[in-house]
């Protein structure tokens, strides 16, 4: 029985802004969905408010709503648009726990919409704890002694029964935050608290743990005729204790029997039909006592999951796309198999490889947090990798991290030879982000595998693996580079060693390597992805590099252009550019340009068959990108839209004699390079601030006291802001110098003006080589010195005077032209006492792409793809800057949650993961959308904290003014407060911590504050203002941390009071 | 240690055997099985054959004395891509290279078995050779040319058992079984199941579903078996071309209608050669845990195990008398069937699974049902 006909418009649910543990594969998964939904004819309406993703293009939905995912608003596009049916698996834990609010609140029934795939029943029996537990009692399965409460003392009640360690998990919440494993009282009473804050519904769940017990997951599907199957069997190196979303993870299942396998695919079965999953995908995992396969359950996703687009990577069967189809009400053999074309959907995909994923950790990004990993989730990103052996994959999928890894070792990077014995123990021991480095010094120092796994956990068999890449090491720089003879050069790169690796250990470089390959015909081969174990044969150019006797590729003839995707994500490149990526791809497409995507992260678009003709699923570097380069030789490579990796790739691929189209490696280095940017400026009379490039501390100090303080430093050789700092006098500058390295550097470090109170303007803009079109001019909200990833900022400017747009406008058009940009081209402007300042030129492409895309309705990304493929911007009709009469306004979301004892302050050092969209007729309201779609709640009443530093204090006053107005009651410490009353505003004195209680932390504590407007110098200058900080985030309590972030707010505010919240769909304002 | 594959069409490839020295010729096959090499080894259907497996990793959690599928391993050589020597599982007893070495299997890895697999696939199932011995491509691809192959070759008379024996506490036991396995006041089924190189497994699930089992010789005549008295007639896997089996389609000709007969794999070929159709040899053959099976008469699709390079012709089959129940969804061959008139059903696939997916395990409560019923 085909497609249902009694339902003719669906709504889908988004999963949001990019977070930890919600990322870019809801997009991945959201966007087949949409694509599937509508190749069958159905009408669909999508609500998503993360701007950044592919599924929001206004071409894929019907109708396309940028708004919060919030029940509330998710009740409003209901109202307004009438779908018969809701799809709420698809995107993550957001959109399921957001269709049950909105059932809960009885909207579904009152506009008779039903719930596709799963209904309210089966999601809580799969996430409420105890009904889960109790289903699988019922079907004779094992879950861990557990106990339900919701309270503190039956917390501590229970703890007796279960015996420490005890795992915590409040019920409903996201990635398993505010769960750890208690290790005693102390320890119970913390997570507990924290737990049961977090949970929706104030429920936590204790349980046995099973620390060193193995970790599997099996992905399953289901159709209405109850046919059910087993995409991919995923086994977690880490053993039980890590996240899984923190493990490094293996497919297939390695240590598993058959016997044992098939009697997990059993539970996983009975396990799906028992909750009651009636069509779609789920994830289920489990856990093995190694000692005598025990099996327990752990958990079940009703719902696809960052592992379902990992087990479609893996496979290269698409379990999104297949699930919109079955919820819908095709079965399983009615759908046939993409890659295979003659064979169908109802089957078990066998590969013939192995994959691995790593997680990308970002705690460099949070010093003050500690570098642990435990049940909940810290990665931000992750990176696959295929190969013939584990050793093949686990070394690519080093190299894939792109944190300047080469491979597992060999490459003198990321030593522990530092550490003591004990000190390496205890990193063995407790699992953290540089593990991998300490099990590789432990081989090195020859502990034996028994030994490793009494301290890891890890599975021997992975440690054997490890070990023998440690022993092939060994060999190589034994035999030195005369011994690589081409059958031991062969087994190296069998084994994953790379050319960095090669010259590392033969003291030759990656280069000598390379030709040495050439002669001896050492060169990898392409396998393709078939989800058959090459059973049948393929059809889809599904790609990864091995070495082997027989190359799969099938070499076409006529135009092709490489992109070059952006890799894992991570703070500062992630879902904007691979959107970049993709839609190069499909302008390509619509130019009848062949085009083959590179890239290594299994959460993307980009990484999806359909997206690219051709997919190399392959890491970003010099060596893996020039093989296929020398197997393609395209007639470009596109490396302006991947973020920084395809960058860096650039001027090495340059010189390996690849085209490169679009802006030229000389443009970009001419807008990095110190001096040539000065000079470039002074060409086109065009100012910056005063800055300085120095070596040594004396330098430094002298250039900063020549320039005055406050100034921006930051080392020369680093991107995405780190390590950037605002400096305030001497001291700063040598506590500066102390945390990169000393007082003699060998890279220079960068001293700049710092411009107090400045107003900062993103513009992204496209060049044909001859003529600029300004995509969108950004201004933000707030002031100069915080990273522009990290603001909250609106299109069109809303403080700007025409004047100056106009002379922004002009600057921006000069310098393309001058640096000859072909394609995109960001900008960043600080706006000081009406002068223009250049802080900044990217040309490529930027973050905020696709907002402004978004925003304005101009396909940015696409329309620079066909410029670089030779297109004027004439020809694409787009003859002049695109005028809006709405408003957007782009929020950042932070991950301070997840990191215990950070502080929320924000910098010049991006910290954000992910990014919202609020867009409106009025201002004040699509500031309103953009804090609510971040997380935000906007209060409505009660009392607002206020403490801000002098220089803030005229800029607080109107808001301060304006809450009154609003009937807030306001609290102030003393500065403030004088400061307020003496301008007449009412307001309470209250104590800062330091000064005796109570103080402002009881009234957090008491939950009597629902608004906190705390700023403060750079740096975590006073503990005072550090704690009320944690604690307004800990307590979930609004807060600001700049004054022009609170004004902002306070707009939006006054807005919502005059006015009802609206919903309209993209395709309504462009 | 260098080993030579060699494929009757001139094809070779360079790999290294991990079990020493050897030379073994047959036909070549591959299994697309993510997991189960050991049941896969000790699976008696796999005669004369030189297995590759798909997956590349291979040895990873070694091999234990309960996962064995009948007394011995059977292909002639075992191919993979790369041997792990270190198992680690906590029922491991010994490292597969021993477990080959025991039952004087060669075992050769470090070669592109994927090429291997394209190449079955696109020419089909072919004779070939492996060896360490002669490192000769040329007089290497002559031997394999030279060997008779499976085709029309009776191979069950070299993996049946020679005397009847019963199922016991997870092993066999030589001699009758049907008294001394019945429960106090329970009522079991006797089934006879003829051991055409049956696998274990089949044994323990007719056991599981309350049957006492007494397996005999595959050429064991009608008469002795319904002088056994038994409630159903069990027709076991085998090895090779049904058609080159001597000495038995006629003793089933003689069983139908007289007991129920459930027949597996070659047993279900045995039954449809005695219904009157023909067999015919699939290109490459089906061998993997993946296979997609349609059961016509619920519409239910299963996964299954399957191992056979052989197919009963469905339109071979006697109009009328006999139904097909079952088929494959990436190829459409006939995977199951049942006479209209007589107890009498079969499947290609196999419902005991081991290795493989244990959606089929249904197919033995059907014949349960189908003993009662009568």
């Amino acid at each position: 029985m085909p497609k249902r006909t009694d339902i003719k418009k669906i709504l889908i649910i988004g999963s949001g802004p990019i977070i930890i543990s919600q990322a870019c594969e809801f997009d991945y998964s959201g966007a087949q969905a949409v694509k599937a939904l509508k190749e069958e004819g159905y009408e669909v309406i999508l609500i998503n408010s993360n701007p950044a993703t592919i599924m929001t293009d206004p071409e894929l939905a019907d109708a396309t709503y940028i708004e919060p995912i919030t029940p509330e608003f998710v009740a409003k596009v209901i109202e307004k648009e009438r779908p018969d049916a809701l799809l709420p698996t698809l995107g993550g834990q957001t959109a399921l726990n957001t269709a049950i609010k909105v059932a809960e609140l009885g909207i579904l029934e009152k506009y008779n919409v039903e719930l596709l795939a799963a209904n309210i029943e089966v999601i809580k029996k799969a996430e409420g704890r105890e009904e889960f537990r109790d289903a699988m009692r019922k079907i004779g399965l094992n879950v861990p002694t557990s106990f339900i409460v919701k309270t503190l003392e039956s917390a501590m009640a229970c703890s007796e029964e279960i015996g420490f360690p005890i795992i915590v998990r409040p019920s409903f919440t996201l990635g398993g935050t505010g769960g750890g494993i208690a290790y005693n009282r102390q320890e119970l009473v913390e997570f507990c608290t924290a737990g049961l804050d977090l949970s929706m519904t104030t429920e936590i769940m204790l349980e046995r743990s099973l620390l060193g017990w193995k970790e599997f997951e099996l992905e399953v599907m289901r159709d209405k005729n109850d046919n059910v199957v087993i995409i991919c069997s995923i086994e977690n190196i880490d053993a039980m204790g890590v996240h899984t979303g923190d493990s490094i993870t293996v497919a297939p299942a390695q240590t598993l029997t058959d016997r044992e396998y098939q009697n997990m695919r059993d539970a996983a079965i009975a396990i799906i039909r028992e909750i009651g999953v009636e069509t779609g995908g789920s994830n289920v995992q489990f856990a093995v006592n190694p000692v005598d396969g025990e099996l327990m359950v752990i958990e079940m996703n009703p719902r696809v999951s960052r592992s379902s687009a990992l087990a479609s990577k893996a496979t290269g069967f698409p379990i999104a796309k297949i699930a919109a189809k079955l919820a819908v009400g095709y079965t399983l053999d009615e759908l046939t198999n993409d890659i295979t074309k003659e064979t169908l959907a109802a089957f078990e995909p066998s590969i013939d490889y192995c994959v691995v994923k790593i997680p990308r950790w970002t705690f460099e990004k949070f010093p003050e947090a500690e570098d642990y990993l435990t049940t909940s989730m810290k990665s931000v990103g992750e990176t696959m990798s295929m190969g013939r052996t584990f050793k093949e994959a686990f070394q690519k999928a080093m190299r894939s991290l792109e944190t300047g890894r080469d491979g597992f070792g060999g490459d003198g990077k990321q030593l522990m030879t530092h550490l003591d014995q004990e000190d390496l123990e205890s990193g063995l021991r407790i699992p953290n982000s540089q593990r991998f480095a300490q099990i590789y010094e432990a081989l090195k120092r020859g502990m034996g595998i028994e030994e490793l796994y009494t301290l890891t956990q890890i599975d021997p068999w992975f440690l054997f693996n490890f070990r023998q890449i440690v022993d092939t090491e060994l060999e190589i720089s034994k035999k030195g580079f005369q011994g690589l003879d081409s059958e031991f050069l062969r087994y190296c790169k069998e084994r994953g060693f790379s050319d960095k690796q090669l010259g590392y250990l033969t003291g030759t470089t990656e280069n000598d390597i390379r030709q040495l390959r050439k002669k001896e015909a050492v060169t990898p081969v392409f396998k393709l992805v078939d989800t058959c174990a090459a059973e049948f044969e393929s059809y889809t150019p599904y790609y990864y590099s091995t070495y082997e006797q027989e190359n799969e590729a099938s070499i076409t003839t006529g135009k092709k252009i490489i992109i070059l995707g952006g890799g894992p994500n991570r703070i500062g490149q992630g879902i904007e550019f691979d959107y970049c990526c993709v839609h190069a791809a499909f302008a390509l497409r619509e130019i009848g340009v062949e085009s083959i995507m590179i890239n290594s992260n299994p959460e993307t678009v980009s990484t999806d068959y359909d997206t690219s003709d051709k997919l190399f699923f392959e890491p970003l570097t010099r060596e893996d990108v020039l093989s296929i380069i020398d197997q393609e030789k395209p007639d470009g490579i596109i490396v302006q839209f991947g973020g920084q990796t395809p960058l860096n790739l650039a001027v090495p691929l340059a010189e390996a004699g690849v085209t490169i189209i679009g802006t030229q490696p000389d443009a970009i280095d001419r807008a990095e390079d110190r001096k040539r940017f000065q000079q470039f400026l002074q060409k086109l009379s065009l100012r910056q601030p005063e800055n300085d490039t120095v070596k040594t501390l004396d330098e430094a100090l002298s250039a900063a006291q020549r320039i005055g303080y406050p100034v921006v430093v930051r080392p020369s050789y680093v991107l995405g802001g780190r390590d950037m700092r605002i400096v305030y006098n001497d001291q700063g500058i040598k506590d500066f110098m102390i945390a990169i390295g000393g007082t003699t550097l060998e890279h220079p470090i960068l001293i700049d003006k710092f411009l107090k109170e400045a107003i900062e303007v993103d513009v992204d803009a496209i060049c044909d080589g001859k003529r600029t079109i300004i995509g969108g001019i950004m201004e933000h909200v707030e002031e100069a010195g915080i990273h522009s990833g990290d603001s909250c900022c609106v299109l069109p400017p809303h403080t700007l005077s025409k004047a100056l747009i106009e002379e922004i406008k002009s600057a921006t058009r000069a310098m393309a032209e001058e640096l000859g940009v072909i394609g995109l081209m960001n900008v960043q402007y600080a706006i000081k006492d009406n002068d223009l300042y250049i802080l900044e030129v990217n040309p490529r492409a930027s973050r905020t792409i696709p907002f402004v895309s978004k925003a304005t309705g101009v396909p940015l990304a696409k329309m620079a793809t066909k410029v670089m493929m030779g297109a004027t911007l004439d020809e694409l009709g787009l003859m002049a800057e695109v005028e809006i009469s709405h408003w957007a306004v782009k929020e950042a979301v932070f991950p301070f949650d997840r990191f215990e004892n950070v502080d929320t302050l924000l910098g010049p050092e991006m910290k954000s993961t992910g990014e919202v969209m609020g867009i409106d007729d009025n201002l004040g309201l699509a500031i309103a959308k953009a804090q609510i779609a971040a997380g935000s709640h906007i209060p409505k009443q009660g009392n607002v904290f206020v403490s801000v530093r002098d220089s803030d204090k005229k800029v607080i006053l109107p808001v301060a003014r304006a809450l009154v107005d609003l009937k807030f009651r306001i609290y102030a410490t003393k500065g403030t407060a004088d400061y307020l009353q003496k301008a007449g505003v009412e307001c309470t004195l209250i104590n800062k911590i330091s000064e005796g209680r109570p103080h402002i932390l009881d009234k957090i504590q008491d939950r009597d504050i629902s608004w906190i407007i705390n700023t403060s110098l750079g740096k975590r200058t006073t503990e005072d203002s550090y704690l009320i900080r944690r604690a307004a985030l800990d307590y979930h309590i609004p807060y600001t941390t700049t004054a022009s972030g609170a004004a902002a707010l306070v707009r939006g505010m006054q807005e919502l009071e005059k006015n009802e919240l609206s919903v309209q769909p993209v395709q309504y304002f462009t | 240690m260098k080993a030579i594959i060699a494929l009757e069409d001139g094809t070779t490839f360079e790999g290294h055997s991990f079990t020493g020295h050897g030379e073994a010729v047959g036909e070549i096959v591959f299994n697309t099985s993510l997991s189960g090499y050991q049941e896969i080894l000790t699976d008696p259907s796999y005669t004369g054959q030189i297995v590759t497996m798909t997956y590349p990793l291979i040895g990873n959690y070694g091999t234990n004395p309960e996962d064995m599928e009948s007394a011995a391993a059977h292909p002639k050589a075992f191919l993979i891509k790369e041997y792990n020597s270190y198992p680690s599982n906590y029922r491991s007893t010994k490292p597969l290279a021993e477990f080959l070495q025991e039952y004087g299997i060669l075992g050769v890895e470090g070669f592109d078995t994927r090429a291997l697999v394209r190449h079955i696939r696109t020419k089909g199932a072919m004779k070939g050779i492996v060896s360490t011995r002669d490192l000769d491509k040329e007089a290497l691809v002559k031997k394999a040319q030279e060997w008779s192959g499976l085709v029309g070759q009776d191979m069950v008379k070299k993996v049946t058992c020679t005397s009847p024996y019963g199922w016991g506490e997870n092993e066999p036991v030589a001699g009758s079984n049907f008294e001394t396995a019945k429960k106090p006041g329970e009522k079991a089924f006797k089934v006879v199941a003829f051991d055409f190189g049956i696998k274990y497994n089949q044994l323990r699930l007719l056991q599981k579903k309350g049957c006492q089992v007494q397996v005999v010789p595959a050429r064991t005549d009608a008469k002795t078996v319904l002088a056994m008295e038994p409630d159903g007639i069990f027709l076991s896997n085998g090895p090779g071309d049904p058609e080159g089996v001597e000495g038995v389609v006629d003793t089933i000709r003689e069983l139908l209608g007289k007991k129920p007969i459930f027949g597996i794999c070659l047993g279900h070929q045995m039954l449809g050669l005695a219904y009157g159709g023909s067999a015919y040899k699939l290109k490459f053959g089906h061998r993997g845990g993946n296979q997609p099976v349609k059961d016509l008469t619920t519409g239910h699709v299963e996964i299954t195990s399957q191992n056979h390079g052989f197919c009963i012709d469905e339109s071979t089959l006697p109009a009328g008398e006999v139904e097909v129940t079952h088929i494959n969804l990436n190829d459409n061959s006939l995977e199951g069937m049942r006479h209209k008139k007589y107890p009498a059903f079969s499947v290609q696939y196999h419902p005991e699974h081991a290795p493989g997916p244990h959606d089929a395990e249904y197919l033995f409560d059907r014949f349960i049902d189908m003993m009662r019923a009568v």
